[in-house]
């Protein structure tokens, strides 16, 4: 896969390596970790609880979506549906990123893609894009940031206990979800498609969710999104794209 | 301070039904390429996946709210393609706050 594997670095160099990557953004998760945390507090959740989605489902997305739709009873079943459908984009990056890390074998894989958030897996596909992309790199990347977002989102979740009064809208808190993901959607840019995708996935959502009720509206977005991808493109374009890594 | 540790049941069976269908789709790419070969037309509906998803979960609140949402969310957009993502979050905040007063004064 790399030329330059013969000349690689020392496992445990490799390892501070990706420490050293996913530092400025530690920094930057902190806020939205925190924010997470006081949101899920407003509707009730413990902070254990917090900690504990956190460590157990470490996607940003689908947990700001879930909270988005807390309730009690916990609506389980359309929380459930929309991390799938949220998080459907993993299916992608991990295909992509497979072709990067096969080396690794599948024992380190299914434990490394575990932990496969929008964060490490842009840092990765850019160091296996240049060079060797080890297991313990990956691992490096992982480690900090996974730590931090478990216990910023607990330590958010204690200190919005302190604010019960909070509402959150009054200080344009509930925004910080869309505000991520039009952060994200940026990310994704690639001209006159994406925009035409975002038109039909929009108008076919707030269609559903004006006539149905329940988290279906992003089910519908997301097919009519991807039809209008489909259809839009021009097929030669995607011919053996995905051996090009 | 109990309640700080307190874990319903129903609680934790939805975090983990939340991991478990997030797992799924962390190793289904994996799978996917490894025994097959995805190309044209369905490889341009996956790729349009990830935008269309993220828009749906927000077009509600961006475009079916009030002006102060839409106008913030447009001036959320056009920073992003210049900043990173925690000073976007913080120019959307801010920007939702000041329309949604302005708008709140008219």
């Amino acid at each position: 896969m790399s030329e330059i594997s013969g000349d690689m670095p020392l496992r445990d160099s490799d390892y501070i390596a990706g420490i050293k990557h996913i530092a400025p953004l530690l920094v930057a998760m902190v806020p939205i970790s925190l924010v997470f945390g006081g949101l899920a507090a407003q509707k009730g959740l413990s902070p254990l609880e917090v900690g504990l989605m956190s460590a157990v489902v470490f996607a940003g997305g689908s947990q700001f979506v879930a909270i988005d739709f807390w309730a009690s009873p916990v609506p389980w079943a359309a929380i459930i549906l929309s991390a799938l459908l949220v998080n459907v984009r993993h299916i992608l990056m991990s295909a992509s990123l497979g072709l990067k890390t096969r080396h690794m074998g599948w024992g380190k894989q299914m434990i490394a893609y575990m932990f496969l958030a929008d964060e490490i897996w842009a840092l990765s596909e850019h160091r296996g894009r240049k060079q060797h992309l080890s297991f313990a790199f990956y691992m490096g990347l992982v480690t900090p940031f996974y730590l931090n977002w478990v216990l910023m989102t607990a330590i958010g979740a204690l200190l919005g206990k302190m604010f019960v009064d909070l509402d959150p809208a009054q200080y344009g808190l509930d925004f910080a979800f869309p505000a991520i993901f039009i952060g994200l959607i940026v990310g994704f840019w690639k001209g006159k498609s994406t925009a035409m995708v975002l038109a039909a996935s929009g108008a076919a959502a707030i269609l559903t969710k004006t006539y149905v009720d329940g988290a279906w509206y992003i089910a519908a977005g997301a097919v009519a999104g991807m039809l209008v991808g489909a259809f839009t493109a021009d097929p030669e374009e995607y011919k053996g794209a995905l051996d090009r890594g | 301070m109990a309640e700080v540790f307190s874990v319903d049941p129903m609680v934790l069976a939805t975090i983990l039904g939340m991991g478990l269908v997030t797992y799924f789709t962390r190793v289904a790419g994996l799978v996917i390429v490894r025994f097959f070969t995805i190309e044209g037309r369905a490889r341009a509906a996956l790729e349009a996946v990830p935008a269309a998803v993220l828009m749906a979960v927000i077009a509600p609140t961006i475009l079916a709210t009030g002006p102060a949402e839409s106008l913030a969310a447009l001036i959320t957009l056009l920073v992003a393609f210049r900043l990173p993502l925690w000073a976007v979050v913080v120019v959307g905040v801010i920007s939702v706050v000041v329309l949604r007063s302005l708008f709140g004064l008219i």
